[in-house]
């Protein structure tokens, strides 16, 4: 089944085409990872996606649903969660805070009823302090939960991210550079991870990465963009000996 | 009766320009918005004022004292009140501790001199020229030259010259110029100078055109001038000069034309209209955010 | 128990209690906008003005109940943050501070103009209803619900969108929305402050609420400490009383209180309580026994 279908996604900024006419499915379930060179317009891409753009022209269709125009937050409810690429992390709010707020999308309760702790701020509350901890406790972070955000570890702060965007109960889940600045034994940690939260939560995940190793091993599709361009699309046995992949990407000589 | 207006405006809005050009440049660069500025510009017409009563100098002697001394103290206020909390802070304390400097240097004045107004005295013996009907002072030459030939050397300073450059490459990215081998603390330290002799320059210019200097007229010119920096785009030079132009003119004709007891609330309304209007001010280009 | 206060308190103290009271509701009105929310505000006394006009008008001139002057002039403050607010949708940092500065001069400039209120001379007389016990009563409302909002998911959507915006609306939070009620519910306090001040002072007059007010309200809320409640509270309290402290050096008392802005935020500059965390303050204390 579709859970993501764009059709000729198209974006410039200032008469630079930074993505041209790009059609990409994403089926239920599946780990679609997108590479492609500085610049590609990978992280591009996801920005059309969570709505933080809007693209020139194209079509994006989360659930059948037309995504495009609608604001970020809006985008979030459907159930899109993401990471960023340099971190966003609430700095001087705790671990767990931040999970917390994570989880603003899928609660209800508004200004009056948080302003005098009514039932259903109360009740919301409960719920969503056992979720945060639950989560932490997926990432390994739980023992961390007081601490400022911005005193983690740089792959802390990573896996805090994915936590967070795990908050909102997505059915999307898009990675901007996971592993960037992990150091080996973190990134087999980070494929574990990966794989657990799609088992558990039933996810599917769309990253953009620029480790070969990490992407090859970990998605069951990859589509490839050079210069704005998809070039290519395919299993990662199909991508590594694909001839436009290698002339234009790995930089080898076909 | 409006082309004579107009001339007004200019006049006035030429000063609020050489004082909006010191908050820009600084916003420049360290995105403080200086609120010690306005008192700047206050210690400026006091300085000429001293120096045309006490030591008898003329007005080009005034002028040039005034800017050294103002000069001075933009320099010393920078190296003590703002230089200790950069990098370490966040942008909000070094504005507070801009309001302490201006409290600070607003009571200062007060203890010296007194909270009345002082009168400027005649030195100068004001002529009006007619020219095709329209009536323009000597004074009011005075200011638009003067004004107009600070703003031409600032340019020069800033298009010609190494500490121009030097500048420029700051406010675009402060760390690469470090890194780059600029002394940022010298360019700031500059930045504060120059901007801090045009306060002063505008600060004699008024004291001299309006006959009236009190030490507490730097808060309102200050925020009008900060306002025009707004209006022409913060940051950017020429707009702080257009900003300064099109606020001074607006307020005139609204004086003459509409009410003159809201002649404070004018500035503001315009400067609200047009960030509604166009958010970036007039020149301010439009910042793309990073995600 | 009001009888037994004026009795047994010297009418001085009493006064700078309930002076230390409306100033804690003004800093944490503040506090909601610009230390949690992130959204720099310059003009709250232009929202203070607005409740304290209302409810003394209403008083005086119609004979209201005093509980609901009080609250029209809140809702009405609240109203105008809330058209303040809107701006906010495209405006950001420094440009919205010069909006709110410029919206709270247009207002100061209004009751210099508005015959109702007495034009300059301002407005005097109000039946002196505010009372100890009702401000201190207000004041202790007010904390409890501003610690409950702070503490809910409304709360930490604010101070999400201090922390990162974008990362805000990832999560699904409706920034332009949560901005727009921060400035509402900033300006129903900063009202309320000002129909308790009208009444108790019993006078009141433009120059009351001008830019130096906001100024110093926002001081008491960054000396404290940006988004946090005892910091608003210690901050009210600290510039309430310095000014009358700072007496014995008579004419110096603002030379001082200007320096002591720069000293201060030279050495805490997030503020006195702005970092101060019970967590920390435990983990400090715990690794101190291990070690």
């Amino acid at each position: 089944m579709e859970i993501l279908k764009l059709t000729g996604i198209t974006q410039e900024f200032g008469g630079l085409r930074a993505l041209d006419s790009i059609d990409m499915t994403v089926k239920q379930g599946q780990i679609y990872g997108i590479i492609g060179p500085n610049g590609a317009g990978k992280t591009t891409l996801f920005n059309i996606i969570t709505g933080i753009y809007v693209p020139v022209e194209g079509t994006i269709h989360f659930h059948g649903q037309e995504l495009k125009a609608m604001s970020p937050h809006k985008v979030a409810k459907l159930g899109i969660g993401r990471t960023f690429q340099n971190i966003r992390l609430f700095n001087k709010l705790s671990v767990i805070d931040n999970v917390r707020v994570g989880s603003h999308a899928i609660n209800k309760s508004g200004f009056i009823s948080d302003l005098f702790g009514l039932p259903l701020a109360r009740r919301e509350e409960g719920q969503i302090m056992i979720r945060a901890g639950r989560l932490l406790n997926l990432v390994g972070l739980y023992e961390k939960r007081d601490e400022y955000a911005d005193n983690l570890s740089y792959g802390e702060q990573r896996r805090l991210e994915i936590a967070r965007a795990l908050a909102l109960k997505p059915s999307l889940l898009l990675l901007d550079e996971p592993a960037a600045g992990m150091n080996a034994s973190e990134k087999v940690e980070l494929i574990e991870l990966i794989y657990r939260i799609r088992e558990e939560m039933k996810l599917t995940i769309l990253l953009v990465e620029h480790d070969m190793n990490l992407v090859m091993n970990l998605c069951e599709i990859i589509a490839v963009l050079n210069y704005g361009r998809k070039i290519a699309e395919g299993n990662p046995e199909e991508t590594k000996n694909n001839e436009a992949v290698i002339s234009s990407y790995l930089g080898v000589e076909a | 009766m409006f082309w004579e207006q107009l001339l007004n405006g200019l006049t006035l809005g030429s000063t609020y320009a050489l004082i909006a050009l010191g908050y820009t440049m600084v916003y420049g660069i360290i995105q403080l918005i200086n609120f010690a500025h306005g008192e700047i510009y206050m210690f400026g017409a006091f300085v000429g004022l001293f120096l045309v009563t006490v030591a008898g100098a003329d007005l080009f002697t005034a002028l040039i004292g005034a800017m050294i001394f103002c000069m001075i103290l933009g320099m010393l206020v920078e190296r003590i009140a703002y230089r200790p909390l950069r990098g370490k802070s966040s942008r909000l304390s070094a504005l507070i501790s801009a309001i302490g400097v201006s409290i600070f240097l607003s009571t200062l004045m007060a203890l010296i001199r007194g909270t009345n107004t002082t009168r400027y005295p005649n030195i100068l013996e004001i002529n009006t020229y007619h020219i095709g009907g329209l009536e323009i002072s000597s004074l009011q030459i005075i200011i638009l030259v003067v004004s107009a030939l600070l703003m031409i050397g600032l340019q020069l300073l800033i298009q010609k010259t190494k500490i121009g450059k030097a500048m420029r490459a700051c406010s675009q990215d402060l760390d690469a110029s470090s890194l780059m081998g600029i002394n940022v603390n010298r360019v700031i330290s500059a930045t504060f100078a120059i901007g801090s002799s045009l306060a002063a320059a505008g600060g004699v210019l008024v004291g001299i055109y309006y006959n009236a200097v009190w030490p507490y007229m730097g808060m309102m010119a200050g925020l009008k001038a900060f306002a025009a920096a707004v209006l022409g785009g913060i940051g950017s030079i020429p707009g702080a000069m257009i900003g300064g132009l099109t606020l001074g003119v607006m307020e005139i004709m609204g004086v003459a034309y509409l009410s003159s007891s809201y002649k404070d609330a004018i500035a503001f309304a315009i400067l609200i209209i047009v960030l509604i209007i166009r958010p970036q001010g007039i020149l301010g280009k439009k910042i793309t955010k990073k995600v | 128990m009001e009888a037994f206060l004026t009795q047994y308190i010297d009418a001085y103290y009493l006064r700078i209690f309930v002076l230390i009271g409306i100033n804690i509701i003004l800093a944490l009105g503040l506090n909601l906008i610009t230390g949690v929310t992130g959204q720099l505000s310059m003009g709250h006394a232009g929202f203070m003005s607005i409740g304290a006009y209302t409810a003394a008008i209403l008083t005086m001139q119609y004979q209201a109940p005093f509980w609901a002057a009080l609250l029209a002039g809140a809702l009405l403050a609240a109203f105008f943050g809330f058209l303040i607010g809107i701006p906010t949708l495209r405006l950001e940092g420094d440009y919205l501070a010069m909006v709110t500065i410029g919206f709270a001069e247009i207002i100061r400039v209004f009751f210099l103009n508005f015959e109702p209120g007495g034009k300059a001379v301002g407005l005097y007389g109000m039946p002196p209803n505010t009372t100890f016990v009702l401000v201190w009563g207000i004041v202790i409302v007010v904390i409890l619900l501003n610690a409950k909002l702070l503490d809910s998911r409304t709360g930490r959507a604010l101070y999400a969108i201090r922390e990162n915006e974008i990362a805000a609306e990832a999560s699904g939070i409706d920034t332009t929305r949560m901005k727009v009620l921060a400035f509402t519910v900033g300006s129903f306090l900063g009202g309320l402050a000002g129909g308790l001040y009208a009444h108790y002072m019993s006078y009141i007059a433009p120059q009351d609420f001008g830019f130096m007010k906001s100024i110093e309200i926002l001081n008491m809320v960054v000396l404290g400490g940006m988004g946090s409640i005892p910091g608003s509270i210690l901050g009210a309290v600290i510039l309430t009383i310095a000014p009358e402290m700072l007496r014995i050096v008579a004419d110096y008392r603002l030379l001082f209180y200007g320096g002591l802005l720069v000293i201060l935020m030279i050495f805490r500059p997030n503020g006195l309580l702005g970092d101060v965390r019970i967590y920390d303050i435990k983990k400090r204390w715990f690794k101190k026994e291990v070690g």
